[in-house]
Formats: structure tokens, sequence, C-alpha cells
């Protein structure tokens, strides 16, 4: 008959409308089931796989629960346990990035000999296309995924181009976001501790046959200058950490207006920072163009 | 059907040299895909033959490769500049390809081989459009990607784009002594830029010839009316045209006399882009291509790169890249289920219906791979990192109870509906040896009764190990092009059922279940040398395709064994299905064009590359 086809769509319609109902009538509707119950109407959802209906999450009140492997912009590591960067300013992540949205720029020591560490390191993450190479090709697992997605600023510059005081978490913070991942981790490191230490002490034992008087271990003693600016970082990290954790978990709003304003005053040193940064890079331009124009 | 096929390509091949008229001026190297230089002169003849006489009826990818400065041992003894390069295929034959390469001077022409493939219009657009080739007899030649004003052809190697940093990256300027540069300052209005010669801004009008737009009769003849015909303009900025898409139309009536797609507002040259990134590099743009199914984009790239450098992919890698592929596919179709209504009147309510289940699988991709849409999920020689714990269990209850569920819900929902009916039954048709010859492929063709799919044509991965039957439909319409997606989506459910079933190793990590993973599982064993992302193929070309959810997706690439592809070229459905949709809405009505627009599914993405 004709018109069945059509009755029959609506009924599914039907069906899904009655279904809705009923489950916002019920005590704890269906999509709140696994969620994680903040205070204030406040949510994070996680999403049972069997739920029917339609998913609507309330953002930002509601939001949902994130994977381990979320991947969104790239952050340092700041490992609490040696108190230093992990970050060796090898550049690989600089190399694999494919839109080549990473600088460095390597610290040297006072004689201008480069060290491990980097001086700078800038993340442009209007242009990160949060591919995840630099943290899948770090050998030293220095660089990590945050799972911070709220970046919305006013402006690009310099608000967008991380830097290396805006990248760097302590290491407690990852391990936090990415348990399974850092379990592991951790696990490879003590083994590959293990290992050394075993190759270390047969080495030692050649060594002392040989009874060659190897020479010490090279003096590794920071300069003061270092040690001042890793506190530095490591303070700002860990505060910038504490906020984020204070805004996440609580509804006092007294703490985030407080790390908002915090956020200003820094926001204002970088800006500074940028801006000779910028009028280097023009002067450079300028210089490029007078060179061209000749 | 095809499994002696595949294996009786190569040894054809070594005969078919001597069978082609007009002969061939040699043949490139054999370690990968063996190609024929055949003279521009007599290209017709040879493309003519191997439709008419081997078979090979489906001009898959025409393409273009530019040799200036190229330093290996290929081109040893060929001074001409650029290679136009053929891949054919039978559709009839399964099997692999015969691949074509015609030698060019710069600024000379090669006879169009639309008169034999119609489909190649808008490949020999796209390629006069970047590399300034021209096509004797195309009969409507002018750029399609670029504006009509553009200086230069972009892809060749000489031609340096705004911003130019180095021909290759890593660019030097990011490390040890990385500077930031803000790109206000290399602003294209600087030195980047060149204009044509003699370009005025004001008196400057676009050499625009709409062929057959512009062509089309003016009048409707048996018309006893006295009626003028109008061009009417649908988009760019039109919420039926999918994206950024124009359509062109010019109706008499509401009836449509000739229609000609406009395209290229998404352009950002992922080609040039490809050449200049590292193979590894290339993952995560792919991507973005059809940013609905990144998974068999990634899936495409990775087999091509494969094929050329001979990797092997572990066993669970491969089960698992079918899992994805085809939970890709589920998505897709169901999301063009919907909007195929959605273009026809029925707004959102079957689309939100048939995208419910969309959200539980890219919740499943964001768990595996960190995206729900970029999903950068493959590497050559297997995937990221194995599945998640639960992760399969998921997966099942997916694939054995939710998404039959779904598919059946959807099924009584619209299939019988009578307004589907009247306005999808005999709509847009096109016959099946027309779209063949349009080099359209994947669910359009199939939806005319063609039982062409590259998983059982030419099966890669361990598809030949599943039990699964290629649907098609009679019709042709948009009607069947709706119902064929249902059936292949119901498809890929037994596909995922079984592959789920089978998997090795199961829900634990069975070793070795993939080939590249981060340094501290153990990356780098296969990718060879360097950590692996400075990946070298061997010299030589090679062509990797899929049956992704929207068509045959190709990949061209070409090595000089250096760590930036010569050549990377993507051959997209979207981009090529779309030959077919003047011929298919002349003579329908103007809310058709927009249905059978949509029943193309196109994602501009990969249109406009
Ligand atoms: S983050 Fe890792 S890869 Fe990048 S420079 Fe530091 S140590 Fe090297
Ligand atoms: S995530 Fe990808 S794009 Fe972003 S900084 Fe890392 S390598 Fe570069």
């Amino acid at each position: 008959m004709f018109g069945t086809g059509l009755l029959k769509g609506l009924g599914v319609t039907l069906k899904h409308t009655l279904e809705t109902f009923s489950d916002d009538r019920s005590k704890v509707p269906d999509r709140y089931r696994d969620s994680i119950e903040l205070g204030n109407n406040r949510r994070i959802i996680n999403q049972p796989i069997d739920q029917e209906g339609l998913l609507t999450i309330q953002y930002p009140e509601e939001k949902r629960q994130l994977p381990e492997h979320f991947r969104y912009i790239p952050m340092l590591i700041w490992d609490t346990d040696k108190n230093e960067d992990r970050c060796t300013a090898c550049g690989i992540c600089a190399k694999v990035c494919p839109p080549q949205c990473i600088w460095i720029v390597r610290d040297s020591d006072a004689n201008g000999k480069p060290v491990t560490r980097p001086a700078e390191f800038y993340i442009d993450a209007a242009v990160c296309m949060s591919c995840s190479f630099c943290v899948e090709f770090c050998p030293f697992d220095a660089i990590k995924m945050n799972h911070d997605y709220e970046l919305a600023v006013f402006d690009r510059y310099p608000q967008l181009v991380y830097d290396m005081e805006e990248l760097t978490v302590p290491l407690e913070y990852y391990a936090a976001l990415w348990p399974t991942q850092y379990g592991e981790e951790q696990e490879k490191r003590r083994k590959d501790e293990e290992e050394k230490k075993a190759q270390e002490e047969a080495k030692a034992r050649a060594a002392e046959a040989k009874a060659a008087a190897a020479a010490a271990a090279p003096a590794a003693s920071s300069g003061e200058g270092k040690l001042s600016k890793a506190e530095e970082l490591k303070r700002k990290a860990q505060e910038r950490a504490a906020a984020k954790a204070a805004a996440n978990s609580d509804t006092d709003s007294g703490t985030s207006v407080a790390a908002a304003s915090s956020g200003d005053a820094d926001a204002d040193a970088k800006k500074a920072r940028m801006e000779e940064l910028k009028r280097i890079a023009q002067e450079r331009a300028r210089q490029r163009k007078a060179e061209a124009g000749e | 059907m095809s499994a002696t096929l595949v294996a009786e390509a190569p040894e054809q091949t070594g005969t078919l040299a001597d069978r082609l008229p007009g002969g061939i001026l040699g043949t490139t190297s054999d370690d990968t895909e063996k190609a024929y230089l055949v003279a521009a002169d007599s290209i017709m003849d040879t493309l003519t033959y191997l439709r008419d006489t081997e078979g090979y009826d489906f001009l898959s990818n025409l393409t273009c490769v530019d040799y200036q400065g190229y330093n290996g041992k290929q081109r040893k003894g060929i001074s001409e500049r650029f290679d136009v390069v053929y891949h054919l295929y039978s559709t009839k034959k399964g099997g692999g390809p015969v691949v074509l390469h015609v030698p060019v001077p710069s600024n000379d022409t090669v006879p169009s081989a639309t008169a034999v493939f119609p489909g190649a219009n808008l490949q020999e657009r796209e390629v006069y459009d970047l590399y300034g080739i021209k096509f004797e007899g195309h009969p409507n030649l002018r750029r399609i990607l670029l504006w009509d004003g553009f200086n230069g052809h972009p892809m060749r190697k000489d031609w340096k784009e705004a911003y130019f940093d180095e021909d290759t990256k890593p660019f030097r300027s990011r490390h040890p002594k990385g500077s930031y540069e803000f790109h206000e300052d290399k602003l294209p209005w600087g030195k980047n830029t060149t204009y044509p010669a003699g370009w005025d801004p004001d008196s400057w009008e676009a050499p625009v010839a709409y062929v057959p737009v512009s062509q089309a009769p003016k009048h409707l003849n048996e018309a006893h009316l006295d009626t003028e015909s109008i061009v009417v303009n649908l988009g760019p900025h039109h919420p039926s045209t999918h994206g950024v898409f124009r359509m062109l139309t010019r109706i008499e009536g509401e009836t449509i006399l000739a229609l000609e797609p406009e395209m290229g507002y998404l352009h950002r040259n992922h080609e040039k882009i490809g050449e200049r990134n590292t193979y590894l590099m290339n993952m995560p743009f792919t991507d973005r291509l059809d940013y609905l199914n990144s998974m068999s984009n990634n899936w495409g790239y990775a087999l091509a790169v494969e094929k050329l450098t001979g990797i092997e992919v572990p066993e669970r890698a491969e089960y698992i890249r079918v899992i994805m592929a085809e939970f890709t596919r589920i998505v897709n179709h169901t999301w063009s289920i919907g909007f195929i209504l959605n273009d026809l009147g029925a707004l959102q309510t079957p689309a939100l219906y048939a995208i419910e289940e969309r959200e539980m699988i890219l919740d499943l991709f964001e768990e595996v791979s960190g995206a729900r849409l970029m999903c950068n999920y493959f590497r050559f020689g297997g995937v990221v990192r194995d599945l998640p714990a639960g992760w399969l269990k998921k997966a099942q209850y997916l694939a054995n109870d939710r998404l039959p569920r779904a598919l059946d819900e959807l099924d009584k929902m619209l299939s019988e509906n009578e307004i589907l009916m009247a306005r999808g039954r005999g709509v847009g048709y096109l016959p099946a040896e027309a779209l063949i010859s349009l080099s359209v492929s994947g669910p359009m063709i199939r939806a005319a009764g063609v039982a062409y799919d590259i998983r059982k044509a030419e099966p890669y991965g361990v598809y030949d190990r599943f039990d699964f039957d290629i649907p098609t439909l009679p019709n042709s319409d948009i009607y069947d092009r709706y119902y064929i997606r249902l059936l292949e989506a119901r498809q890929s459910v037994r596909i995922l059922q079984q592959a789920l079933r089978d998997i090795p190793g199961g829900e634990t990590n069975g070793a070795p279940a993939y080939a590249s993973a981060t340094l501290s599982q153990g990356f780098g064993t296969i990718m060879g040398g360097k950590g692996g992302y400075n990946l070298r193929p061997p010299e030589g070309e090679a062509y990797g395709r899929v049956e992704g959810p929207k068509g045959e997706l190709g990949f061209y690439i070409s090595s000089d064994g250096k760590p930036n592809p010569w050549r990377y070229h993507v051959r997209s459905p979207c981009y090529i299905n779309l030959n077919a949709l003047g011929p298919m809405s002349v003579g329908y009505k103007l809310a058709d064009a927009v249905v059978i627009l949509g029943a193309i599914d196109i994602v501009l993405g990969e249109v406009d590359r």
C-alpha cells in the first residue's frame, strides 16, 4: 500500500522519541551513567558504548573523558627526580615535525661550546598539526602530548607561540595524564639502568685489570646561572600545573581568577620577549631585502 | 576470482611490449613497477589498443612528473623534462596495472586521452594547471584548481611558493640555532610573488569560457513557448554543495541543459607539500585529504611506500588495518546516506540517526590513535601502537550487536520510503560503460551493476582471507547509490566480525604486533636506520591503491633515493568521480542536481587537495 514505507519510517522516529523521553525522565539518564560528578552541574562524561539515543554533552559544564592516547599540543617534561629538563636539544623532534613548527636554540657554556640542553624551545601551536611525531621519535622521552585542548586566545602572536616556560610540565603531570605509557616507560628505564650498571661494572672490572688511570668522570657541575634558571622554570611549571589542576577540579572561582591574573603577567613578559624576537626577525628580513635589492 | 590473474599479469607484460602498436621507446627499471615509455604521437593508438584489445578499460590515474634536476639512473639517456604517466586497469580481469610514460619536452603538447577515455578530462586539466603541459584536443583545457590569473605552474620543480624556506624538509633554520620567524615577515607581496608580465588587476578579466555551459543550446527546441535558458550558479558557499564547491548550470525552466563543476577553493597544493616532506611526514597530511576517512587514506599511502621499499607488515598489524579500514567505511557510508537524505530535504533527522554509531566508532579511533578524525595511525610496516586493553571487546560489541541493529533500523526507516523512491528512482542515470569510461570508481559503479572492488580485484592486506561479497545493484540511479552504501556497510560489518574474531594474539598484545612504535617500545627495527624517520626508498616508482569508501584511492610515488619523494601524487576518487557529475545531471531538474552531487559523495578536502 502506498504510504506504508513512510509509516514504517515514522515508527522508527517515534520509537526514538519515546526512548529519549523515558530516558530523560529517569533519575540518572543514560548519558550520565558512567560520568564523574564534579558538582555544580559539572561533570566528566564517559560515554557508555552501549548507550542508546543521541549524545549531547553540555560543554563547557560537561566534558568528555579523554582516552590516555589523546593528543593535542606537545609539552616538555621536567624530570622532578633529577631536577632538570629531560630535553637534550638533540633536535630530532624539530627534524621530524611535518609542518616544521618547532624551533630550538641549543644552549652553550661559557666558552661557547654547545651543551645538551635547550636555551629556548618554541612550538607554534597555531601550526602544530598534533601528529605526535615529536613524541614518537624523541629518544629521551622528553616531549609528550598534553591533553589540554582549551587554547583559545585573542591574538595568535605571541600567545599561540609557546615558549619553553609554557611548554614545560613536571613529570608528575605527565604521569597523571598518561598512566599506562608512563608505567611502561619507567619499567623500561629501570631495566636499561640495570643493564647499564651491569655493563659499567664489567667495564670497571676490565679497567681495574688494566689498572689504567681512566680519567675521572667529566666535571658536570652546572653553573649558577643554569641552576637558577632551572629552578625558575620548575617553579613556574609547578605553579601552572597547580593552577590547571585547580581550575579543573574545583569550583572555587578565587583560585582561577588568581591564576588568570598571574597568567596575564606572564603573557606580558612573554609579549615583550616576542616583540624583541619579532624586531630581530624584521631586521633580518630587511637585511635580506636590501641584499637582494642590490 | 583474481588470485590467478594477479599472478599472470607480470608474465603478460613481456609480450605486451611487442604487441603495442607503434611500439615502445623502452621500459623503466624493473626494480619496482615496470612502466613502458611511449612516444607522444603513438599514445592514442596505444590507449585505444589497450582498451579495445587487451581489456584495460579503466584509466585510473593520469598525472605528470617533472624530472628537472633528477639525478637518478632512471633518466639516463632521456632528455625530455616531463613524463605524462598513465595507469590503466581492467575492471573485468582485475589484477595489476599497465603503466605508460610519455616523455614530453617542456612547452610541448600531448594528444588528449579524452577521445578514448573521457575520464581523462579533469585529470588532464589538473596536469595542465599544475605543470603547464597542453593536451591537444581536450574539450575544455583551462585551469581547474588555481585561478585563471595565476602565474606559473606550481608543481614544476623550479617554482617556489610564498613563504619559501628550503626545497626540502627538515629546514635548517629550526635547530640548533632555531630562529622563530613570523610568517607576516614573509608575506607574498614581498619578494615572493611574481605576476604575469603586463598584469594589471584593474583591466584584467578572467579568460573564462565555460564549456559546456557556454555552448549549450540557448533554447529547448521542442518547447512551443518562447522561453530562454539561463545560467544559474550554485555555490561556492552553499549548504547543498558539501563544502566550497561551485556548480555552474544552464537551465531551461527547471531542467538542466548543461552543468559544470568548479573547484579549487580549498586547494593547498598537497602534492607540492608532499614533495618537500620526508616520506614519514606525509602520513599526517594524508589524514587531511578526505577527513572523514583518515584511516583509509593512511593505508593507501602506507601501501604505496611499502610497495616501493618492500617492507613487510606483521600479521596482527594487517588485521588491525582491516578493522580500521572497515570501521571507516561504515562511518563514511552511514554519513553519506544521512547526507543524501539531507539533500533530498529530509533535514537532519535521518542524518543524525545515521551518524549516531559514528560517534562510537570515533571513540574507538580516538582511544587507539589519539584523535577522532586526524588519526595518523598507520606507519610503514605496521601501525603506531597496539590496541589498548579492552578495545577489542568494545569493537566486538559494535560489530556483532550494535552496528547490525543500527543498519537494520536505517534500512527500515528509509529504504521503503515512498518519497525517497519518488525522488531517487531513475534520477541521475548513467550506464555502466559510461561510468567506467569516465574513470568513476567505488560505490558509484557498483550501483550500476559492475562488481569491481579492489579488495577482490587486486587484494591488498589480508582481504583475501575474509568471506564477503561485492554487492551490486542494476539501476545506476540515486536510489541505488543510496542503497548500495547500506549493503556495503553490511558487508563491512561481516568483514569486521571475522577480523575481530580471527585477529592473531587476540586481546593480548601478541608479539610482534607492530613494526613501529615509540623508541621505548623498540622502535626502529623495520623502518630502517637512523630512527626510521629518515626512510630512503630505493630509486623507482610505485602506485599503491586501496578501495577507499569513496572509490579507488591511489598514491603514486616516485623516488630518486633521497629522503623526500621526487613525486607524490594522490589519485583522489572524489575528484575523479566528479567527471560524471555533468553528464549525470543533464536532463534532470535543478533540485535533482543537488542530490546527484550528494550521491557521488565528495569531500572537498580531497577534491581540491
Ligand atoms: S624534545 Fe626530545 S627530540 Fe626534541 S630536542 Fe629535546 S630531547 Fe631531542
Ligand atoms: S605534534 Fe607534530 S606538528 Fe606538533 S610539534 Fe609535534 S611533530 Fe610538530
